[in-house]
């Protein structure tokens, strides 16, 4: 009994952090979709959602506004603002200029953003993590075996929720706006979508945008969960979530929410029954396995090969 | 030589390619013509080993090469140009041609890094062979430039030339023809009627405008949506129902 | 002024100060066990504004600066300079290379232990960076896990010398072959890969050597690292004060000259500047060999290469093998220069600084590589202020290379072909 009890509590935790997770792939598998290029510096989009919600968090309360769906819902808006303004820069200075060129250039220029943010942060903030307050406390509690207690906390219903709502959202923009239909035609084809009359270059700052927000969403769930942040918190986050759009599939919506899922549960169930210190070690793993043996993912679409 | 048998190519619900057959024996030039999305360039990278038929049979000399990779392929002795031009843009021009000439470099890391008196003298014949071509398609003077600087026109005879240092038995070119002026036309097909007599190399060749290879052509293939129309000499090609009908209809 | 430039300028600008204003300007500092936020000084928020005001009037008269910037009389003065002929220019190279190794070589003899001790870290950093040239510059793969290979030379050495007592001598070859064979190894499965996954493939591997590295407490000692790894000998001449393994002298018994420990920090960087020039002259052949045509050649255009007969896995691996190899040898330099190694020092921040060098240098070009290891490595060093910037600013010139001078400071130059005529 406390074996399952023990099972469904790292499946609980797998979940939480696996859809996190899904919400930072969309933006790599969004951007991989339209321009083909791994958007290395989303990590650290992500990362400054995060900084900004505890600074939106921690300035609310020095003002002594504690209602907590207030103070979340300001600190989740000020996350997205920030996160997506970043988002819109990073790709208007360092990957528009290159687009088009040989594959090297906008690869090392993305990582130079990448580095350049982390320590924009790092020195902006410092280096030491620093702690999220704890705004959520307690949960529920299920069926106790031996002295082990199965729990269900509010935290993980709110990263549930949100990530379902965000979800939501996202595939009724893509399926109804007009900006959502002209981005499904950009990633088809997107020289003939510009033939088109389709400003590309507005629906690639678009795509930023979106993923972008979606991981500040993301930046605030999980520095709350975590209840700390770093200047290093996107870069190891990033690297799952870019393993979690492969897995699923890169290129694809569902897709990266189902590699997003698999990788939180296969990371919590490692930590769970191995050790901590290897669920890196397993999902990096398992990225180059499922690049080796599947290159196209789950629900990925194969490429062919143009001449 | 080359023996083409019920080639067909899918691609997901697409038949590409439907069961084309044609051969080339040696000292022949044979062209596939046929009108744009015929299909011609996916029988090319069917043959030269870039796309995995999904039927039919492939032999080089009698030996079965289907789903071969596509250097295994090449090493054979087929070469191939591309419908847009591929050099090595960044490379020199006589380095374009050393590149193609590894296999007749000595590769030994070894010998290369105390040059052993096998490889200098491997290393000078190569030299010689590209200096030779180079002289042979009018590049000699731009042999030390960047191959990505050339005219159009001179990317094209440096990719014929990169091809023939490989010292093939058969050149496949993908509508060499394309981009090019009339003068620069009627160069080119001298060329390849001088590749076939005083190289003795067999030449299989895409074109789709027919005028072009009417005169340079033994025999040709036609091929409309993925299925051979017709074959036989330029005459017979010429005077059949069915391609006038898939050229005029085509117009 | 158009309507459509003022706003898209306004909105630059609002953007700006959304990016700056509150990671700059809002500080979140620890309070025992209260966070709370801090308003920067004035200066940083007057910055943030000022900088926003500089993006505001860039985006506004962007086109009229454009256009003045293209008429601007060339920077650099040499560039309308008729070039030197080639043959001259080689010759002229290879005095000036020559002499900077024999200046290099009496240059420890005059100056301080510690700057011969940042120099040898300077060599380090060259023939890593030479390494990576090969596989990034040459053979266009980026390899962000590239210091797992260096991590490999090290530990090989430490591990060795702590269990079997192998010498630097021995542990030299081993530990570069190592690191070979690690390349080979990996590269064999992952070389199919695109190149950006490739990218991502090559990071998730360098993390996970040092994970491991920082797990395998048993062996490797975990975070606490390895210590008392041997320094190098002479012959048989130890440079410590007294002789530790049997059978050796020292060195300044054999000499007749008082103990100093400055013997043993020129030794190593003498070593370390042999194996750089080795290093150097070395791949400096390959890339006038088939195996660097082909290296270039799958660079440029890979499809092309393999219809010339090119086995796209060979040339990736031969590559991917030969820059592991050189990794290993600067590690094993590594551990025998600091006598202590650890998994910290094998950090991505490590890949991506050696990746600077690389872009900044000039991607294939090997007196640009050398520069650039120069720079980047001692910059930090003459301004302490500048060393918290360092990753700032290295991140900052690789954005800013690849979109205006992607062939980096110093371009690879192309070696002219003497051709004999044919008949």
């Amino acid at each position: 009994m406390q074996d399952l009890l023990y099972f469904f509590q790292q499946l609980i935790n797998g979940l939480t952090i696996g859809s996190a997770y899904a919400l930072i792939a969309i933006g790599y598998t969004m951007v991989y979709g339209i321009i083909g290029m791994i958007n290395f510096a989303h990590g650290e989009v992500y990362m400054i959602g995060a900084y900004t919600a505890l600074i939106a968090i921690t300035g609310l309360t020095a003002f002594g506004i504690a209602w907590l769906p207030l103070v979340l819902i300001v600190a989740l808006i000020c996350a997205v603002i920030v996160s997506s303004s970043m988002g819109w820069a990073v790709e208007r200075v360092a990957y528009r200029p290159v687009r088009g060129r040989h594959r090297l250039i906008p690869l090392i220029s993305a990582i130079g953003m990448s580095i350049f943010l982390q320590n924009y942060v790092h020195l902006a903030q410092g280096s030491r993590n620093i702690g999220f307050p704890a705004l959520m406390d307690g949960g529920f509690q299920f069926g106790s075996a031996d002295s082990f207690q199965m729990s269900l906390s509010y935290m993980q219903i709110t990263i549930f929720i949100t990530t379902l709502i965000c979800m939501t959202l996202l595939s009724l923009f893509i399926s109804r706006s007009r900006i959502g239909r002209a981005c499904r035609a950009v990633s088809q084809d997107l020289r003939m979508a510009n033939l088109l009359g389709i400003d590309t270059n507005r629906i690639i700052s678009a795509t930023f945008v979106i993923g972008a927000s979606l991981a500040a969403v993301a930046g605030l769930l999980l520095g709350m969960y975590y209840g700390s942040v770093d200047p290093l918190f996107g870069f190891i986050a990033g690297l799952k979530a870019f393993t979690a759009a492969v897995l699923g599939g890169i290129g694809s919506i569902p897709g990266a929410m189902l590699g997003g899922l698999i990788l939180g549960v296969a990371e919590s169930m490692t930590s769970g029954y191995l050790s901590g210190e290897y669920k890196d070690v397993v999902s990096f793993s398992l990225l180059i396995l499922i690049l080796l043996f599947k290159p196209t993912g789950l629900l990925g679409k194969p490429e062919v090969e143009k001449i | 030589m080359l023996e083409v048998q019920n080639l067909s190519m899918r691609f997901g619900g697409l038949l590409a390619v439907d069961q084309v057959t044609l051969d080339v024996q040696e000292h022949e030039i044979v062209s596939i013509i046929g009108p744009n999305g015929a299909g011609k360039t996916t029988v090319f990278n069917c043959i030269s080993g870039f796309y995995k038929p999904t039927g039919g049979k492939i032999l080089f000399e009698g030996g079965e090469i289907q789903g071969k990779p596509d250097h295994k392929i090449s090493r054979l002795g087929m070469v191939r140009t591309f419908q847009h031009v591929r050099l090595f843009g960044q490379m020199t021009v006589v380095e374009n041609l050393l590149v193609a000439q590894h296999r007749h470099l000595n590769t030994n890391l070894l010998a290369g890094l105390i040059k052993t008196p096998d490889y200098r003298e491997r290393e000078q014949k190569s030299l010689d062979r590209a200096a030779y071509w180079l002289e042979r398609v009018g590049l000699m003077e731009l042999a030390n430039r960047e191959a990505g600087n050339l005219a159009y026109g001179q990317q094209r005879r440096l990719e014929i030339a990169r091809c023939m240092v490989t010292e093939p038995k058969l050149l496949m070119l993908d509508e060499p023809a394309a981009g090019l002026n009339p003068a620069e036309t009627k160069d080119l097909n001298q060329l390849i009627i001088s590749l076939k007599e005083d190289y003795n190399v067999s030449v299989l060749l895409i074109e789709h405008d027919m005028s072009l290879v009417m005169d340079i052509s033994d025999r040709i293939t036609v091929i409309n949506q993925g299925r051979p129309l017709a074959a036989g000499t330029p005459d017979e090609v010429r005077n059949n129902d069915d391609v006038i009908k898939a050229y005029l209809g085509e117009a | 002024m158009a309507t459509p430039n003022f706003k898209h300028a306004l909105f630059c600008a609002i953007v700006t100060i959304v990016i700056a204003y509150p990671i700059l300007g809002l500080n979140l500092v620890a309070e025992s066990t209260r966070v709370i936020v801090e308003g920067a000084d004035t200066t940083t928020v007057i910055s943030v504004f000022a900088a926003a005001l500089v993006v505001f009037l860039f985006q506004l008269f962007r086109d009229r600066i454009m256009a003045s910037l293209g008429g601007l009389p060339k920077l650099n003065p040499f560039a309308d300079r008729e070039h030197m002929p080639e043959s001259k220019r080689a010759r002229l190279e290879s005095w000036v290379l020559t002499g900077i190794v024999v200046l290099a070589l009496f240059w420890p003899f005059f100056v301080s232990r510690g700057s011969v001790d940042l120099a040898t870290l300077v060599l380090i950093y060259i023939m890593l960076a030479l390494g990576l040239n090969v596989v990034v510059g040459l053979a266009g793969l980026l390899d962000l896990g590239y210091v797992a290979f260096y991590a490999v030379g090290a530990y090989t050495f430490a591990l060795l010398s702590q269990y079997a007592g192998v010498s630097f001598w021995m542990a030299l070859p081993i530990g570069a072959c190592l690191a070979a064979l690690f390349g080979l190894v990996l590269g064999f499965p992952v070389l199919r890969l695109r190149g950006d996954y490739l990218a991502i493939v090559t990071l998730g591997f360098g993390e996970i050597i040092r994970i491991l590295l920082n797990n395998w407490t048993a062996l490797t000692g975990g975070p606490n690292g390895i210590g008392g790894i041997p320094d190098p000998t002479l012959f048989g001449m130890e440079f410590g004060r007294r002789v530790k393994e049997e059978g050796n002298t020292s060195f300044h018994d054999t000499f007749g000259i008082a103990y100093s420990s400055e013997h043993k920090v020129i030794f190593l960087y003498l070593i370390a500047l042999i194996l750089a020039v080795i290093t150097a002259l070395i791949i400096r052949r390959f890339m006038r060999m088939p195996v660097g045509r082909a290296w270039e050649a799958l660079r440029e255009d890979e499809i092309a290469a393999r219809s010339l007969g090119l086995s796209r896995t060979a040339v990736k691996l031969s590559a991917f093998t030969i820059g592991a190899f050189f990794a290993g040898f600067a590690g094993t330099v590594f551990a025998s220069k600091q006598g202590f190694i650890s998994p910290e020092s094998f950090v991505f921040l490590e890949s991506a600084i050696i990746l600077a060098i690389v872009v900044l240098g000039g991607m294939g070009s090997q007196l640009g590589v050398v520069l650039a290891a120069i720079a980047v490595t001692i910059l930090p060093e003459l301004a302490r202020e500048f060393s918290d910037f360092r990753m700032l600013v290295f991140g900052a010139a690789m954005v800013l290379m690849m979109v205006w001078r992607p062939q980096g400071l110093m371009p690879m130059r192309r070696t002219h072909i003497q051709l004999r005529r044919q008949e």
